[in-house]
């Protein structure tokens, strides 16, 4: 009893998340995994059960392979660059430079700014059209003559182009979290390596790099869970488009537009396991770190 | 590398984040027949504030409804978190490491897949239509970070202070009030600008739960962007506008993000 | 320690499964608010022209009857896609608007099978409006006999826009036939044009819909609707095979129509394909005369038809302010409304009696088409008319392979087998 003296009030304080999570999370989850395996249509919430049919049908659809396909590239294109640019800005910023509250401000801000408004000026700046009609980026890339195509209508990577914008968008906050991991890392650790000889690359690949690992799985799993879910940017930018579709838009559209309902209700459950699949280790790994600390 | 060289690639950096901008206010300055794919990086011939004229008034509404929406949403959202936060990292009950991934795992849930359920839930209890409903749904998606954002904090502080409270026989209540809560200000910080501004940018559940009267800004800046015929300078007039408070914050607290950030918060 | 874990998760599970039963319970009815003088009207009317027409057509509604608020519940985006999800969650939560709008035709196929639409046949029989709109549009209004909505316009699909003074440099008169634009098409490439202009997919269908009614016939094109004609039949497969020459010949690119159109004004191609929306952005933002400074001409192959769509609105089961939404039904179908919007929408009015005067340039010459006794009418798959959203859906994911993998049968063998599936 003296137990739950100690801990019960702390158990109570929680309990309130803990219910309200219970339902708009896992009872939602639950309602649209029942959903999925049903034939619903429209408004019409079917009660008959066809077991796995619409995962099985998803599984053939050309779409929807399409549509992983394309999820894929962009989440190889988005958190390698978003990741290598965060950390090459926080590198560069490391040994502090003149106006950086500035800087950081400029490289921070796309954060605050919505992904409809985002979408609205990428749009324009990802114009993929030649010749005489050649503007946004292009325009930009022709003054250095690597004008690029490879995002045009035909194109089967023009996915990898919304990569850019949603780089945009997060990589000043990678840079933040790098850079606060940097800031971390102790400055009499550094000295003592230098001490010992090492050459400046060497401490940042003995000493800085280790202890950035934690902050380089945190950003991980924070970019890897907004890639699986990125849906206004790519509405905003490309609606209805098989060359930048991914299956979140898909269920959008097969529930929305189609009234697919449980075919829609599909599809995210398999988001929602894909996304539960980043997360899990990541959990699972902070807390063992935890243990042993 | 050397001095010069590092901060070029920096200020070659900043020059890539402003070019949206830049973008987003030529276009806005332009008139409508001088709106054109095809020069968007031309200035405008003449200078005219009137685009922005035109737009504001589709959007005062809404700017004043996320603000009574963004403010208190985040608010809640951040005590919450950080009760959580404090309980699930220096005053653990049994279980609680189960706790812990079970809330965060809301983080994770694809949007658009529970909007009916939710839709559902949230007209049979009475809340759909105004901001109540739409705080109330903020206000719990934003539990998984809020935690995860005090929880990461709290953990890097030390429990002496803590257990000095403890062993004065202060309850949870009162610690968490004294002592946790003062320390946790600079997590404070990095949650309130991180759920001001995903509750701002928020669209699909304000344009769900609400009705007109009370639908936050960027249902109103979808319908100018959106429309099937686009003004474009009017569309970016818009983004720009619906822009500028959370903007502000980035500015005003951008440095308390930092240190936010360094002392802990949202450490893996 | 290890054993109160164990325990709490099987909790967490038991609650879950027991939690996932829930979904068949019914929410609460919404209310009825007779005595409450309101009205709620859902659409994805927010853009230039159409915010204008509305509001016109809102004025004139409080003026017949004064004293009732106008709620104006607009959505935009993805051509009724955004405000659909909307309408879903509100429809599935019996929070219905009064009224709500919808494209004339199948669109609301699967609404009236959710059960969620009123019958107003009645309101038809009661103010006589059954002959004063023509009759090919009541048929194509009608689902199963029963009309369920109030047209408030027609817009046309089937139009190619051009700028005559460069056709003219160019030495070509409007093609008539899609041949002809592809013959057309070698003699521009010489001088470093483009024969048609097109963006992004929706646009694409657009102009698709339109190579098969100007290669098939109005017949056959409606056939493609209601599974009398074959999809995998040789003439539609030749006909899709012409558009896939047609894309070879265009300046494809991936923005919304303005900025596809902007090509034609620029010089970069001959000809866009797009609906009638096109004139007002023309004469508006882009300050040009018809005849002169654009002109526009049936789309090849359909000189008199019109491939219409229509904007309409309901009457939702369970309408909280049913009454007002009648009068705004009323006001929807009213020759003074019709004729308060369309000129500004940049549309012609449903009715057969609306004032001719009101309509200058293109649609004076629209209107005179949509009122002449021999034009052909037929409706429009990409904005609604012709297919339930399902079918719609189908065709354009179906679509998006065919534009990948250009392989013309197995689109439509695509399309074929989406027909059965969702006419089920």
């Amino acid at each position: 009893m003296r137990g739950i003296r100690k801990w019960g009030p702390g158990l109570l304080l929680v309990s309130p998340s803990l219910v309200a999570l219970g339902l708009f999370v896992y009872f939602f989850i639950g309602w649209n995994a029942k959903v999925s395996l049903t034939e619903s249509r429209g408004y019409v919430i079917d009660d008959r059960f066809v077991g796995l049919q619409q995962y099985k049908r998803l599984f053939a659809d050309e779409t929807f392979h399409n549509d992983v396909r394309n999820l894929a590239i962009f989440t190889v294109v988005f958190i390698c660059g978003s990741l290598l640019f965060g950390l090459a800005l926080a590198l560069l910023m490391d040994k502090g430079v003149r106006g950086e509250n500035a800087l950081r401000s400029i490289y921070l801000f796309p954060m605050a700014i919505s992904f409809i408004a985002t979408g609205i000026v990428w749009r324009w700046l990802l114009n993929s059209d030649t010749g005489a009609g050649t503007t946004g980026l292009n325009d930009v890339l022709g003054l250095a003559g690597i004008h690029s195509d490879w995002h045009n209508a035909q194109s089967k990577w023009a996915v990898a182009a919304i990569a850019l914008p949603a780089g945009w968008a997060l990589s000043g906050y990678v840079m933040a979290l790098f850079l606060a991991g940097l800031r971390g890392v102790p400055e009499e650790l550094r000295e003592a390596a230098r001490v010992d000889g090492a050459s400046e690359t060497k401490v940042y690949w003995h000493v800085v790099r280790p202890l950035l690992l934690p902050v380089l799985m945190s950003a991980l799993v924070i970019l890897a869970h907004i890639s699986l879910k990125t849906f206004d940017l790519i509405w905003a930018i490309a609606p209805l488009d098989p060359r930048t579709e991914t299956p979140a838009l898909l269920m959008y559209r097969e529930a929305f537009r189609g009234g697919f309902y449980g075919r829609g209700a599909a599809i995210a459950t398999i988001l929602f396991f894909g996304i539960s699949l980043l997360a899990v280790p990541y959990i699972w790994y902070t807390m063992r770190k935890e243990r042993g600390r | 590398m050397s001095k010069t060289l590092r901060h070029l690639a920096l200020f070659g950096a900043a020059v890539f984040f402003l070019m949206p901008v830049y973008v987003l206010v030529v276009t806005s300055l332009k008139s409508a027949g001088e709106v054109d794919v095809g020069n968007m990086w031309a200035l405008p011939k003449s200078l005219s504030l009137e685009t922005f004229a035109a737009v504001w008034p589709k959007l005062d509404k809404g700017m004043l409804n996320s603000l009574i929406l963004a403010v208190p949403a985040s608010l809640i959202s951040s005590l919450l978190g950080a009760a959580n936060g404090f309980v699930l990292a220096k005053w653990r009950f049994p279980g609680a490491d189960i706790v812990f991934p079970v809330i965060l795992f809301g983080m994770f849930i694809p949007y658009q897949a529970i909007i009916i359920p939710m839709f559902y839930v949230m007209s049979a209890i009475g809340m759909y239509g105004g901001l109540d409903g739409l705080i109330l749904v903020h206000i719990i998606y934003g539990l998984p970070i809020t935690t995860l954002i005090f929880r990461s904090y709290f953990s890097g502080l030390s429990d002496e202070l803590i257990e000095a409270a403890r062993v004065d026989g202060a309850g949870m209540l009162r610690t968490f009030v004294l002592i946790g809560l003062p320390l946790a200000l600079p997590a404070f910080a990095v949650s309130m600008i991180w759920q001001f501004t995903s509750t701002w940018n928020d669209f699909l559940f304000g344009v769900i739960l609400t009705l007109p009267e009370f639908s936050p800004v960027t249902v109103a800046l979808n319908n100018i962007a959106g429309a099937q015929t686009v003004p474009f300078n009017q569309a970016m007039a818009s983004a720009f506008l619906a822009s500028v408070p959370t903007l502000i914050v980035y500015l005003l607290l951008g440095r308390f993000f930092m240190r936010g950030l360094m002392a802990g918060a949202l450490k893996g | 320690m290890a054993e109160i874990n164990r325990r709490q998760l099987l909790a967490i599970g038991a609650g879950v499964s027991a939690l996932a039963v829930l979904p068949s319970c019914s929410p609460s009815q919404s209310e009825q608010k007779p005595d409450e003088k309101k009205v709620e009207v859902f659409s994805w009317w927010s853009g230039p022209g159409e915010q204008e027409g509305l509001d016109a057509l809102t004025a004139n509604f409080k003026k017949n009857n004064p004293g009732v608020e106008f709620v104006n519940a607009a959505v935009a985006g993805g051509s009724g896609t955004q405000a659909r999800s909307v309408l879903a969650a509100r429809l599935q939560g019996n929070q219905p608007p009064d009224s709500y709008q919808l494209h004339a035709g199948l669109e609301a196929a699967d609404d009236i099978k959710a059960n969620r639409l009123e019958d107003i046949t009645y309101l038809y029989e009661a103010n006589g409006w059954k002959s004063k709109f023509p009759s090919g549009l009541i048929e194509k209004l009608s689902i199963g006999g029963k009309i369920y909505a109030v047209p408030v316009n027609i817009h046309r699909s089937n139009l190619m826009w051009f700028v005559p003074g460069k056709l003219q440099e160019w030495g070509i008169t409007p093609a008539k036939t899609w041949a002809e634009v592809l013959t057309q098409a070698t003699a521009l490439a010489a001088k470093g044009v483009k024969a048609l202009s097109v963006g992004a997919p929706w646009t694409q269908l657009h102009l698709l819909e339109n190579v098969l009614l100007g290669e098939l016939g109005t017949a056959k094109y409606n056939g493609l609707w209601d599974g009398k004609t074959d999809w995998k039949g040789a003439d539609v497969v030749k006909a899709l095979d012409t558009f896939k020459s047609l894309l070879a010949v265009s300046v494809v690119g991936t923005d919304d129509w303005q900025p596809t159109l902007d090509k034609v004004l620029g010089g970069q191609a001959a000809y866009h394909v797009m609906g009638d929306w096109a004139a007002g952005y023309l004469q508006g933002a882009k300050a040009l005369k018809y005849k002169t400074g654009y002109d526009v001409t049936a789309s090849p192959g359909t000189a008199g038809v019109y491939n219409f769509l229509a904007d309409s609105f309901t009457l939702p089961k369970g309408a909280p302010h049913k009454v007002y939404a009648e009068a705004w039904l009323k006001e929807c179908a009213s020759v003074e409304g019709q004729d308060l919007f369309n000129p500004l929408k940049g549309s012609v009015p449903a009715r057969l009696d609306a004032d001719k005067s009101k309509y200058k340039d293109y649609l004076a010459s629209a209107l005179q088409d949509w009122q002449n006794q021999s034009t052909v009418v037929v409706g429009s798959l990409v904005h609604g008319v012709v297919a339930n959203n399902a079918f719609k859906s189908e065709i354009e994911k179906a679509y998006g392979i065919f534009v990948q993998d250009k392989d013309s049968a197995k689109f439509a063998a695509a399309v074929s087998k989406a027909y059965t599936d969702t006419s089920k």
